[in-house]
């Protein structure tokens, strides 16, 4: 079978303001299963965010190659969503708009597309705040926009960037186990970057360890915890504390190197 | 402002508000607590009015002031109230407030219209921005004012060269707002619309736009002041009525209540402007989130 996402030698530079190059991804290989949900985690400024931007399209690689459902990337792609760790709502738009964006611009009618806006508003919960901007929701209920916004055009890869990192723990746990539920509706595939090590075994089927800059895998790990699961119970688990503390020992060296080079930066 | 912004707030957070007792002893005492200020506030402004007015009028009668080059606020009032019912040298008073207003107008839509159509579209070209940048920079570090004086040789005495003149003090001040604007828009903001599948011209009119409007509506503020200062000033350079027309002839027979008249007029017309352009931004950027300054709980 196909895999869904494949990133073969994939190496990416960057030029820096000051004229030098820095790598950012090194002999990255991956490869994600349609429908599997993958997470990917690593320290800080490890290239996280980069592997997805490679997947979207929004960046070229440097060198290797990227392959979505065996095409190779040229550009942005139809049927990727992705969800940034920022906003990335439209704050001039309501969320009727918001959600009705990606319908519009793939040439729906505004009455179909705000049709099956409505719907999308509904399956994330926020029926009835149509017409609110987005100043005036709660930092948890944008992020179901966001969701919504890129669920709707029924992505077959989806991308997200720490999405839930700057949700407070409850709201957090409510929104992980709504995008569990959600996936499983769906056929997609997701890659979901965090540093967060539980929620990354909460969610997912595999999970990527990726090394202090420049990334690439250092290994990969089989999370065979029976679904559907519930994310606020599953962490209490032997299994999951098991998995946990195998992936914590090999993640831990990274996140180690990683902080040295920041104080030795720093000093 | 305020009141506006309290409103917005409460439609806003009324739907989840319990309507309990407590919450309603607590909006009642809010709103006597708005209440009162803007009493206070009001009666401030009266207060202002009352003291500098009555200083001048106080000081030019027992001779501080000298009344001949500072004239008097009866006197300003006075000679306001003959242009109202008898009418000026030039014609009736409406007529030349109209006038004014229509070059103001024009200057003011000719020269913002120029001004963002220039600026989103160097915004979003690197390359014509580089190439046109210096003599941008260069014609806006002229004092742009003297273009009256050119514009009235060139146009001659009608409306034309007012509104030239006000456009082009107006498009410098929308343009740089617009420019910047587009500059600004939040990269992920692109992105995202990128991923959802916008081509360049939905990325330019429900995102580069959009974003750029706050930059732009803030400039618009400044840019009805100048499109005034415009057209008054290619009044003066040659005119057969208008406000500044007004002020001239004034000036020439050394009456200085005209002068302070024609400024009076001047001042109320913009504040007038500033009321609807205000409303019209309200309506542009309802997307914003309304400054909470007063509303505490």
């Amino acid at each position: 079978m196909t895999p869904a996402i494949e990133l073969r030698g994939v190496t990416k530079r960057f030029l820096t303001p000051s004229g030098g190059v820095y790598t950012a991804l090194h002999d990255l290989n991956m490869s994600v299963e349609p429908g599997e949900f993958c997470s990917v985690v690593g320290p800080t400024g490890c290239g996280k965010s980069t592997t997805l931007a490679l997947i979207s399209g929004l960046e070229p690689a440097s060198e290797g190659e990227v392959d979505v459902f065996g095409k190779p990337v040229a550009g942005i792609a139809d049927g990727i969503g992705y969800v940034f760790q920022s906003d990335a709502v439209f704050p001039w738009k309501t969320v009727l708009g918001n959600v009705a964006a990606g319908p519009r611009y793939h040439g729906a009618s505004n009455r179909d597309a705000s049709e099956r806006a409505r719907d999308w508003i509904a399956r994330v919960g926020l029926a009835g705040f149509e017409d609110r901007y987005p100043y005036q929701l709660s930092g948890g209920m944008r992020k179901r926009v966001a969701l919504a916004q890129s669920l709707i055009n029924s992505p077959r890869i989806l991308l997200m960037d720490e999405p839930f990192s700057a949700l407070d723990v409850q709201t957090r746990t409510l929104m992980e186990n709504e995008l569990l539920s959600l996936w499983s509706a769906s056929s997609a595939s997701v890659v979901f970057v965090t540093h967060d090590l539980e929620e990354a075994i909460s969610l997912s089927d595999r999970v990527f360890v990726i090394t202090a800059g420049p990334g690439t895998v250092k290994s990969t790990y089989k999370v065979d915890l029976p679904r559907p699961r519930n994310v606020a119970e599953i962490r209490f688990e032997p299994r999951f504390v098991a998995i946990y503390e195998e992936i914590w020992k090999d993640l831990r060296d990274e996140v180690l190197v990683s902080y040295e080079r920041q104080k030795r930066g720093a000093a | 402002m305020s009141v506006r912004s309290a409103a917005r707030l409460n439609r806003v957070s009324a739907p989840t508000q319990p309507a309990d007792r407590s919450g309603s002893d607590l909006a009642a005492a809010r709103q006597k607590q708005a209440g009162r200020r803007r009493l206070n506030v009001l009666g401030g402004r009266v207060l202002v009015a009352v003291v500098v007015l009555g200083g001048w009028e106080l000081g030019s009668r027992i001779g501080v002031i000298d009344k001949f080059f500072w004239s008097q606020p009866s006197e300003i009032a006075s000679t306001l109230w003959r242009w109202f019912t008898e009418g000026t040298d030039l014609g009736p008073l409406w007529e030349q407030v109209l006038v004014t207003m229509e070059e103001t107008v024009g200057g003011f839509l000719v020269g913002s219209v120029l001004g963002v159509i220039f600026g989103v579209v160097l915004g979003r070209n690197r390359l014509l921005a580089d190439v046109l940048g210096p003599y941008i920079k260069g014609a806006n570090a002229i004092p742009r004012v003297v273009v009256g004086a050119l514009f009235a040789v060139s146009l001659g005495l009608d409306i034309r060269a007012k509104i030239a003149t006000a456009a082009v003090l107006v498009f410098f001040v929308v343009f740089f707002n617009a420019f910047q604007g587009v500059r600004e828009v939040d990269r992920n903001l692109i992105a995202n619309a990128r991923i959802l599948g916008a081509d360049n011209r939905r990325l330019t009119t429900e995102i580069i736009i959009p974003s750029a409007l706050s930059w732009i509506a803030a400039s618009l503020h400044t840019s009805f002041g100048l499109a005034l200062v415009g057209a008054v000033v290619g009044e003066l350079f040659g005119a057969t009525e208008g406000i500044g027309e007004l002020i001239y002839l004034s000036k020439n027979l050394f009456d200085t209540a005209g002068v302070f008249a024609g400024m009076a007029l001047l001042a109320a017309t913009a504040l007038v402007a500033e009321a609807l352009i205000t409303a019209l931004e309200d309506r542009l950027i309802r997307w914003r989130p309304p400054v909470a300054t007063e509303v505490r709980i």
